[in-house]
C-alpha cells in the first residue's frame, strides 16, 4: 500500500526530469553566466576541442565574441581554425557521411545541447569517461551508456578509470566503488579538470540561449514597470467604484 | 463632434460603442473568475500580433524551419522576445480558457438561454486546440515531429478511410515539407480567421442574452415589475431597458475596463516572470527534445504532448483498444458541449446547489488534473489504472449529472444578487 502510495507520488515529477534517460544522480553545476573568464575557458576548450566534430551551426563566431568580451582580432587569432569569416556560424570541418562511417552517427550539433540534457547532466558526463577495453575506443560513460565517442579530453584529464577500494562494511572487509580516479597523467589536476569542465559546461548553456542575461535583466525592467502600473490601476478602480453599492 | 456626427451618419459606431461598452448593463458582482474572457482576448491580439512578426523571419519549410527559428532567436532584434511570447501565449492561452470554461460549470452559464453561447465557446476551444497542435509542429524539432505524428496518426483508427485519411492530413506517408507547409498555412490564416469569427459571433451571443453572474440570478427582470427606486441608477442603452427593468447592474465601462485592467497588469506581471524567468516553464511550456532538429529515423524515448493536451491524450491511453480510445477522446470533449441539455437544474450557480453538485464537479476537476499529469508520464500499470480510474470519474460526471439534475435540491434563490 505504501508502496502504490509512493509510487503515485512520483507523477508529481515533471516531464523534463524523466526526458534524459540516464536515471542516476548528477552533481550539481553551479554555473554563473555572467562569469566571462568561465565562459572565455569554455569557449576556449569547445574550439580546441569538440569543434573538429561537433558543429555550432546556430551561432556565430562574431555573437560568440561579442557576448563574451573577446576582441574579434585575437578570437579570429586564437579561436577561430577554419578560414570562415568571422560572420560565419561554426561548422566543424568533419564530413558527415565519412564521420558516421567511423562512429555509426554524424556527431550531432551541439548548439543546443545544453537546453536538451541540462547542465547537470552536461557537467556530470565531461567527468564520467572511464577505461572499458570492450568499446570501439577504449571508453565508456557512466551517464551515457555506450557513447560513441572517444575520450578527447584525456590529454587533461588523464586516463580515467573505475576504481574499488577495500573498505570495512557491517564488520566486513569488501570491495566499495568509489567512482571514476584518473591515472595523474593528464596536465590538469583533478580540481583544474572539474573547473575545466564547469567552464565548457557553463559556455554550452551560454550558446543554447545566448540572451540570457538580457533577458533577465529586461524581465527586472518589464516586471518593475508593471507593478507599478499595477498600483496605479487598482487606485484608478477604486476612485472608479466608490458610487457603486 | 461633427466629425463623430459624421461617422455616426455612414456607419453607427456610437451607438454600437454604447450597446457593446458604455451603456452594456454588466452585473455588479463580477468576481476573479470573470476577467478569464477578457485575458483571452489580450492574449489572442497577443497571438495575432507576435506570430505576424515571427512570420517575417520564419522559413516554412523541412529543411529551413529549425534553423529559422534559431535566426529568430539569435540574430533578430528581439526576436527572442516575440517568440516566448507566442510561445508563453500559447500555454497562457490554455490557462485561462480553461479558467474561463470552469467559470461557466461553476456558475451555470451554459443553462438557458446562454446555450448558443457556450457553443461557440466549444468550438473556438476546439479551434485553438487545432491551431495549437499545427504551430506545435512550426519549430520541427524532435517534439514537433513525433508529436504530430503521433496525434494524426489517431486518424487512422477510423475503419476502411483511417490510413487514407491519414495520408491525405499529412500529403505524404510520413510528416514531411508538406506537411509543414500546409500546416503553416492552417496555423497562420486559415484558423486565427475562423477563431477572430467564433470570438465576434461568442461576444454577439453573450451580449444579446446578458451576462450571467456568481449568483446565477437574472438582472433582466420583466418590464414593469421593479419600482423604478430599485432598478439600477445608471443609463444603459434603450435596446436593454425598452424590454426590461435592470437591477444590480453597472455599465461595462468604466466600471468593468478600470477592474479589468487591474487583473490584466497582474497577468501580465505572471506571464513576465515566464517569459523572462522561466520561458521553458521546466519543460511544460517547450519541451527540451524541441530543441534538437525533427530527426524521422529517430524515435524520442518518450513522446509527450504539450501539457493542455495531457489531460485528453490520458484518455486516449486509458483506453485498450485504440479506436474506442480515439472515441473516447473526442467524446470528452463533446460531452462538454452537452453540457445545457445535461444539466437539468433549476439553479444555475453552485452558490444553490446541493452538496452531491458540488462533490460531482470538484472530483471532475480532481479527475481532470490527474488525467493532466498522467499524459505527461509514460504509460505504466499503476499509471494506466489511474488513468482509467480517472476517464470514468469524468466521464461520470456528467452521467451522475444528468441523473440528479432533475429532481435536485436546490437552495432558495434569491429575487436580486447578493453581495
Amino acid at each position: 500500500m505504501m508502496k502504490r502510495f509512493l509510487m503515485a507520488l512520483a507523477f508529481l515529477i515533471p516531464a523534463a526530469a524523466i526526458a534524459a534517460g540516464y536515471s542516476g544522480p548528477l552533481d550539481k553545476a553551479n554555473i554563473d553566466q555572467s562569469d566571462k573568464a568561465s565562459l572565455q575557458s569554455g569557449a576556449q576548450i569547445y574550439m580546441n576541442y569538440c569543434l573538429g566534430c561537433h558543429s555550432m551551426e546556430y551561432q556565430r563566431y562574431q555573437r560568440t565574441f561579442e557576448d563574451l568580451d573577446i576582441p574579434l582580432d585575437l578570437g579570429e587569432e586564437f579561436l577561430q581554425f577554419t578560414g570562415d569569416s568571422v560572420g560565419s556560424h561554426k561548422f566543424s570541418s568533419i564530413d558527415a557521411d565519412a564521420s558516421a562511417e567511423w562512429f555509426g552517427l554524424t556527431p550531432p550539433d551541439l548548439t543546443m545541447v545544453a537546453r536538451v540534457r541540462g547542465a547537470d547532466w552536461l557537467y556530470t558526463y565531461f567527468r564520467s569517461f572511464y577505461v572499458d577495453d570492450s568499446r570501439p575506443f577504449g571508453v565508456n560513460n557512466e551517464v551515457f551508456e555506450n557513447v560513441g565517442m572517444p575520450h578527447v579530453l584525456q590529454e587533461l584529464q588523464g586516463v580515467p578509470r573505475k576504481t574499488w577500494e577495500r573498505r570495512l562494511v557491517d564488520g566486513e572487509m569488501k570491495e566499495v566503488y568509489v567512482g571514476i580516479k584518473s591515472d595523474g597523467t593528464g596536465s590538469m589536476s583533478d580540481e583544474e579538470f572539474d573547473q575545466a569542465m564547469l567552464d565548457l559546461t557553463n559556455f554550452l548553456v551560454y550558446t543554447g540561449e545566448p540572451m540570457i542575461l538580457e533577458r533577465q535583466r529586461m524581465g527586472m525592467f518589464v516586471i518593475g514597470f508593471l507593478l507599478i502600473l499595477l498600483i496605479l490601476s487598482i487606485l484608478l478602480k477604486k476612485e472608479y467604484w466608490r458610487d457603486v453599492k | 463632434m461633427s466629425l463623430m456626427n459624421w461617422i455616426d451618419k455612414r456607419i453607427p459606431f456610437s451607438n454600437s460603442m454604447k450597446l457593446h461598452v458604455t451603456e452594456y448593463p454588466a452585473p455588479k458582482n463580477f468576481n476573479f473568475w470573470y476577467l478569464m474572457g477578457s485575458l483571452a482576448i489580450v492574449v489572442l491580439v497577443n497571438q495575432i500580433v507576435t506570430g505576424i512578426w515571427l512570420t517575417m523571419s520564419y522559413n516554412p519549410s523541412a529543411e529551413g524551419a529549425f534553423a529559422s527559428v534559431e535566426y529568430i532567436m539569435r540574430d533578430v532584434e528581439f526576436g527572442w522576445l516575440l517568440r516566448y511570447m507566442h510561445s508563453t501565449g500559447a500555454s497562457a492561452f490554455f490557462v485561462v480558457v480553461y479558467l474561463h470554461m470552469f467559470r461557466g460549470m461553476m456558475y451555470g452559464s451554459y443553462q438557458k438561454p446562454r446555450e448558443l453561447l457556450w457553443i461557440f465557446g466549444m468550438l473556438i476551444f476546439l479551434v485553438l486546440m487545432a491551431e495549437a497542435f499545427m504551430g506545435y509542429l512550426l519549430p520541427w524539432g524532435q517534439m514537433s515531429y513525433w508529436g504530430a505524428q503521433v496525434i494524426i496518426s489517431l486518424f487512422s483508427a477510423i475503419p476502411i478511410i483511417g490510413d487514407d485519411l491519414t495520408t491525405w492530413i499529412r500529403g505524404d506517408y510520413v510528416i514531411s515539407g508538406a506537411t509543414l507547409n500546409r500546416f503553416f498555412a492552417l496555423h497562420v490564416i486559415a484558423l486565427p480567421l475562423v477563431i477572430v469569427i467564433l470570438v465576434f459571433l461568442h461576444l454577439i451571443a453573450l451580449h444579446e442574452v446578458g451576462s450571467n453572474n456568481p449568483d446565477g440570478i437574472d438582472i433582466k427582470k420583466p418590464k414593469g415589475t421593479v419600482k423604478p427606486e430599485d432598478q439600477a441608477q445608471y443609463k444603459f442603452h434603450p435596446r436593454y431597458t425598452d424590454k426590461y427593468d435592470i437591477v444590480d447592474a453597472i455599465p461595462f465601462h468604466p466600471y468593468y475596463t478600470v477592474k479589468d485592467i487591474v487583473g490584466l497588469v497582474g497577468f501580465l506581471i505572471l506571464c513576465s516572470l515566464v517569459i523572462f524567468y522561466a520561458p521553458t516553464m521546466g519543460g511544460f511550456f517547450l519541451e527540451p527534445p524541441n530543441f534538437t532538429a525533427a530527426d524521422p529515423m529517430k524515435t524520442p524515448d518518450h513522446i509527450a504532448p504539450v501539457w493542455y493536451f495531457t489531460p485528453f491524450y490520458a484518455i486516449l491511453r486509458a483506453v485498450p483498444d485504440k479506436l474506442l480510445g480515439v472515441i473516447a477522446m473526442g467524446g470528452a470533449i463533446v460531452v462538454l458541449a452537452l453540457l445545457p441539455w445535461l444539466d437539468r437544474s433549476k439553479a444555475r450557480s453552485i452558490r444553490y446547489r446541493s452538496t452531491l453538485h458540488k462533490v460531482n464537479l470538484t472530483q471532475f476537476v480532481i479527475s481532470f488534473i490527474i488525467l493532466g499529469y498522467l499524459g505527461v508520464m509514460p504509460a505504466t500499470d499503476l499509471y494506466t489504472l489511474i488513468a482509467r480510474i480517472c476517464t470514468v470519474l469524468y466521464f461520470g460526471f456528467f452521467i451522475f449529472l444528468f441523473i440528479y439534475s432533475k429532481n435536485e435540491k436546490i437552495k432558495p434563490l434569491p429575487e436580486r444578487l447578493t453581495k
